[in-house]
């Protein structure tokens, strides 16, 4: 599939598309007052510390609002018009931006959603949201 | 409370080119134009102009200006990242500048080839470095342009508060009543419905066409100079009464707000101005209110306090903030309906009000203050207080 621009990633952020890469999703979290922040920076907004870590997170979360695009602003995108983009609330409060394939019609704020992982080349993983069937979660034991 | 700016300065020029879709003008040469029209309704000279504060939306810097203007001892010059929250910004300094007597007349400049050349729906703007984690984080994802980020900011307001679209709409027709009012406006002469803002194509939901501000090209520019020294010049001195900016947090993407259906910027910016102006929302005769988006009109209305949290959908449906109601709306058409000029269109149309000089059918009756907001990047924001004289 054709995205553009893939990540270019920052050198702060290569962690967290490294373990994308991996099938996992990390953000950040302080290891001084434990708080988990995205998107990454390199202190702290809560205590300021710059002492951090990668932590890895389930991925599982509702959808926070979304617009469906029906404009080609990017010739890449053009061939995948109308699309949704939708932003994510994690179960780790934080959040995150994805497109959806679902159809529109599927696609409403607090639907539950899950992530995976879709790779694009040997470089690029991108990880990505899909709405979470109901019986889907029941299962899911992590 | 700070009202050490309150009153001392004034606008006392202002200028602008035609607005149009096609120009074979370069942005630097619209926006000389402009400053040259801004100078000679102020009843002055380059020479007098000794502040220049360009405008980083069109990439311009005060060296060019120095060239073309033959600014010979420029003492301050200072440009604004706030995208389109900037022309208030730089108001803000200029006024600072002025204030402490480290100039004494600055020029603000504003617009571009927004239409001909730096086309927003293309993504053919500039990279900024605000857009940082945006670029690395959302962009992959298809999330490109201020249409979409703001789209849901849109969608959940409507999600929280029933806000719909005939309530986009009303804002969208508001303006285009007011444009055809002004011969200036782009959208002069082009009337439009509710039902032709419902049936507009989709942008990106629930944004339609006709909720998304106009690509022009144009340029507009004003002069301020301190209060006392406006008193000789020809135009009566329209009063800098209140000034601010307001930055929220997260500031680089909307998606990471707290609440993103709360443009907070615009909150912080509008509780200084009104501090420093000493008067609250009751008291503002007019508002010119950023309105890149349809969407942004009704946030800072509640974001200003001139409705409640979650009113201004039904705050604009009756009529409200049109000509003749309780609080006139963007009189010029705003960047809807009248061009996009980063907001300097709406500085324009405010000393413009205050001066009585408008048409008279969407002139605001008894107009003694006049409130203008500019609105950038992920809702930051900047408010300015004009009034006619000292109350």
């Amino acid at each position: 599939m054709n995205r553009a621009p893939l990540p270019d990633p920052s050198a702060l952020a290569e962690g967290f598309w490294a373990a994308a890469r991996q099938g996992r999703l990390v953000i950040q979290r302080c290891h001084a007052c434990g708080v988990l922040r995205h998107y990454p920076q390199p202190r702290c907004p809560h205590c300021q510390s710059s002492d951090w870590g990668w932590t890895e997170i389930t991925g599982r979360g509702v959808i926070h609002s979304f617009t469906v695009t029906h404009q080609a602003f990017h010739p890449s995108w053009a061939d995948r018009v109308p699309y949704v983009v939708a932003t994510v609330e994690l179960d780790d409060a934080v959040r995150m931006v994805t497109d959806l394939d679902e159809p529109a019609e599927m696609v409403a704020i607090d639907a539950p959603v899950e992530v995976f992982f879709d790779r694009i080349d040997d470089e690029h993983t991108l990880p990505r949201f899909r709405i979470r069937q109901p019986d889907n979660a029941d299962e899911q034991t992590r | 409370m700070s009202d050490t700016l309150r009153n001392r300065c004034a606008i006392v020029g202002i200028g602008h080119t035609r607005y149009t879709r096609g120009t074979s003008a370069s942005t630097l040469e619209l926006q000389l134009e402009a400053a040259t029209a801004a100078l000679a309704d102020a009843g002055l000279t380059p020479a007098d102009i000794d502040a220049v504060m360009p405008n980083d939306m069109s990439d311009r810097i005060a060296e060019e200006f120095i060239l073309n203007l033959g600014l010979e001892d420029l003492a301050f010059t200072s440009t604004m990242h706030t995208g389109g929250a900037s022309v208030i910004s730089a108001i803000q300094s200029a006024c600072m500048a002025i204030t402490t007597d480290v100039a004494t007349c600055a020029l603000v400049v504003a617009g571009r080839r927004g239409y001909s050349e730096q086309r927003v729906s293309t993504t053919s703007v500039r990279i900024m470095p605000v857009l940082a984690t945006v670029n690395e984080f959302e962009k992959p994802y298809g999330n490109l342009v201020a249409a979409q980020w703001f789209a849901q900011s849109a969608q959940r307001h409507m999600h929280e508060f029933g806000t719909t679209s005939e309530h986009f709409g009303h804002v969208a027709v508001t303006c285009r009543e007011h444009a055809n009012l002004n011969p200036n406006a782009y959208m002069y002469n082009r009337p439009m419905t509710l039902a032709d803002h419902q049936s507009s194509r989709m942008i990106t939901s629930p944004f339609h066409l006709l909720d998304c501000s106009l690509e022009t090209d144009g340029a507009a520019a004003i002069v301020i100079t301190s209060a006392q020294r406006a008193t000789d010049l020809p135009h009566e001195p329209i009063l800098i009464s209140g000034v601010g900016e307001g930055h929220g947090s997260p500031p680089t993407s909307i998606t990471q707000k707290r609440d993103i259906t709360f443009v907070e910027g615009m909150h912080f910016a509008g509780r200084r101005a009104f501090s420093m102006a000493g008067i609250g929302p009751h008291e503002i005769d007019c508002a010119q209110l950023y309105d890149g988006f349809t969407w942004f009109v009704l946030a800072s209305l509640e974001a200003l306090g001139f409705c409640g949290r979650g009113e201004a959908g039904p705050f604009v449906a009756d009529g409200r903030i049109k000509l003749g109601g309780q609080l006139p709306v963007n009189t010029h058409g705003g960047l809807l309906s009248e061009a996009h000029v980063s907001g300097m269109n709406h500085v324009i149309e405010a000393t413009r009000q205050l001066r009585r000089s408008v048409e008279p059918q969407r002139q605001v009756a008894d107009c003694e203050t006049a409130l203008v907001t500019n609105e950038g990047d992920f809702h930051e924001g900047s408010v300015l207080i004009l009034r006619r004289r000292e109350p």
